[in-house]
């Protein structure tokens, strides 16, 4: 990008580049929809989309790689949106879900519905594990880690709020559901402790029609609150103190951002397992092009969340067609080089 | 003008920091807060537009008490620059809009650009509006901090150290400019400053704090050797140099 002249020419630049994401992320999904073992080319896809298909491309479409696709774009938007505004609200980079006990506390109230409630076993086949009840472990999945944000929320409520205290009782949080979930599959069955595994994973084709109405409501919820406090997420950017001076009620603010961040995180998470490294990178990668300002950073992070997850759950896919890769595993490990990258390539940069 | 009522303000009860504090600072002027490290100068300014939450005492901006006034409200009043702070990446430009935060809705209307535009230009920072302000040095992101408070239109200024990281250069420029807006927008401008000279030449009143409350507020005939020594525990003589009133630390 050239430099750009005119504060009018700067904001195109920012506009462009959310427009180029969207793009990027549009294709992504189309892409994602005509690859799989029963090819089906792009301009099939455009037309089975339109209705104009054939009945065989419908029902592959429809029924098996839409309802996958429409997951991986809503869960990588509310995952990365949420990261993005926990990191700002915490003035923290490392802020996740998986810092502040989210993560844990889902995977515990998992294991807990599978171990304890009988919710799910491995089978007798290689990779045949049967969740017999899904609704119980999304239920306790979302209960519990819900569960330990309000008790972050609560506890640093006390010091007024103040982000260190939220990092900290989170870590400390995390630590503790993680040691829960290790005792209780120490004494678990390990057909049942497969299972638990199974589901930590990660996986996007869980969701039927409901689950996804869901998560995009809640997603849409999130993304609305935040429209509406990216001038105070701005001003937090400048310090508390300049933000209070400019008529941010900071506590509030940071309360309220990071609950409505943590439900939306534990809704999608209790639906398709744990995905970690969207919410660290995509605002992080964003970030490096248009800068800080959440007019801008907020959705542009949301779209480029979206487009990590659906080129990530595709590649889960197809790298070893036709075994599905967890995703979870893949977001990590493909995610780290990325970030690496970046850190190292911005510490040149300045 | 801002006038200031038994405001006390502690952390611990044990502990008070400022205790029954009063002045009265007209506007139009440029008022300066004085006394040694720790003295709690930084909190009183803070506890002028409720960033800290004055425990005790009542404060008048033009006969308002913001107790009952809302935040947005107070930052429509009172306007607060913090001790070299920088704003991440965000361009100049957007970090002096961010000074119209009070008064925008949803998004700024052509009336807060304008008002953003014509303070960067009184300023004398056009050239950078466009940079990131983790790329500006210290006199720079100084006056953009500047700029973002004057842009809330305030009727109060509250400065902490404006000139802490600003070379000698900077350090006069950016005084007079404060000075001369104060006159012309007859703004009351307090500034916390810990150099006498600088104070003594672009302040009208000086206020210095000891032991938790004020020793003295007047205009400069309140600066005599014997009030300096007795607030910073060293000896001074006040000489006239260059036309200059100018604070002497140990005289030969």
């Amino acid at each position: 990008m050239k430099n750009p002249r005119t504060y009018k020419d700067y904001i195109r630049h920012k506009k462009l580049f959310i427009l180029f994401t969207a793009l990027i992320a549009a294709f992504a999904a189309l892409w994602a929809i005509s690859a799989g073992s029963a090819g089906i080319s792009l301009k099939e896809v455009m037309l089975t989309l339109i209705g104009r298909g054939g009945k065989q491309s419908s029902i592959i479409v429809f029924n098996h790689r839409l309802p996958r696709i429409v997951t991986a774009i809503v869960a990588g938007t509310g995952l990365a949106a949420a990261g993005c505004v926990m990191q700002s609200v915490l003035k923290n980079p490392l802020a996740s879900a998986s810092t502040l006990g989210i993560s844990q506390g889902s995977a515990f109230g998992a294991s807990f519905a599978i171990i304890v409630l009988g919710a799910g076993m491995q089978n007798q086949t290689f990779s045949g594990i049967t969740i017999s009840n899904p609704y119980i472990v999304s239920v306790c999945a979302f209960i519990s880690a819900s569960l330990s944000t309000l008790i972050v929320l609560a506890l640093s409520s006390f010091k007024k709020a103040a982000p260190e205290a939220m990092v900290l009782s989170g870590v400390a949080l995390s630590t503790m559901f993680s040691g829960a979930t290790a005792l209780m599959q120490y004494f678990a069955a390990d057909v049942k402790v497969a299972a638990v595994v199974f589901w930590t994973f990660g996986d996007l084709g869980r969701g039927g029609r409901s689950e996804i109405f869901i998560m995009s409501a809640a997603v849409a919820l999130s993304l609305l609150y935040f429209f509406f406090n990216r001038w105070n997420l701005n001003a937090l950017q400048n310090g508390e103190e300049t933000a209070k001076a400019l008529g941010v009620n900071v506590t509030r603010v940071r309360l309220l951002g990071m609950l409505i961040c943590s439900l939306t995180v534990s809704i999608i998470v209790s639906f398709v397992g744990i995905i970690n490294f969207i919410g660290l990178i995509a605002p992080h990668l964003v970030r490096r092009f248009i800068g800080n300002d959440h007019r801008y950073l907020l959705p542009a992070s949301a779209l480029t969340g979206a487009f990590l997850l659906v080129a990530g759950d595709t590649a889960a896919r197809l790298i070893a067609a036709p075994i599905i890769l967890p995703i979870g595993a893949i977001t990590s490990f493909l995610g780290a080089p990325l970030f690496i990258y970046l850190i190292f390539k911005g510490a040149r940069v300045k | 003008m801002i006038r200031v009522k038994e405001l006390s303000f502690y952390y611990n009860r044990d502990r008070m920091i400022l205790d029954k504090i009063n002045f009265c600072a007209p506007k139009g002027q440029c008022t300066a807060i004085l006394g040694n490290n720790g003295a709690g100068k930084s909190t009183l300014i803070k506890c002028l537009n409720r960033i800290l939450e004055p425990r005790q005492g009542a404060v008048f901006v033009d006969g308002k008490n913001i107790k009952e006034l809302g935040r947005k409200d107070i930052a429509k009043y009172i306007a607060y620059a913090a001790q070299g702070s920088t704003g991440g990446r965000f361009t100049v430009f957007d970090s002096v809009l961010l000074g119209r935060k009070p008064y925008i809705k949803l998004e700024p209307s052509k009336e807060d650009f304008g008002i953003v535009e014509s303070v960067i230009k009184r300023m004398g920072i056009e050239k950078l509006a466009l940079r990131y302000t983790d790329e500006l040095s210290g006199g720079e992101i100084q006056k953009v901090m500047l700029a973002r408070a004057l842009a809330q239109q305030p009727r109060v200024l509250l400065l902490d150290e404006p000139t802490g990281s600003l070379d000698l250069g900077n350090q006069h420029e950016v005084l007079a400019e404060i000075r001369q807006i104060a006159e012309t927008e007859q703004i009351c401008v307090i500034i916390v400053i810990h150099d006498l000279n600088l104070a003594l030449r672009y302040c009208d009143n000086f206020l210095f704090l000891k032991d938790k409350r004020v020793f003295s507020f007047g205009g400069v005939e309140t600066i005599t050797p014997e009030s300096v020594k007795e607030v910073y525990k060293t000896p001074v003589t006040v000489r006239e140099i260059g036309g200059v009133m100018t604070v002497v630390p140990f005289p030969c």
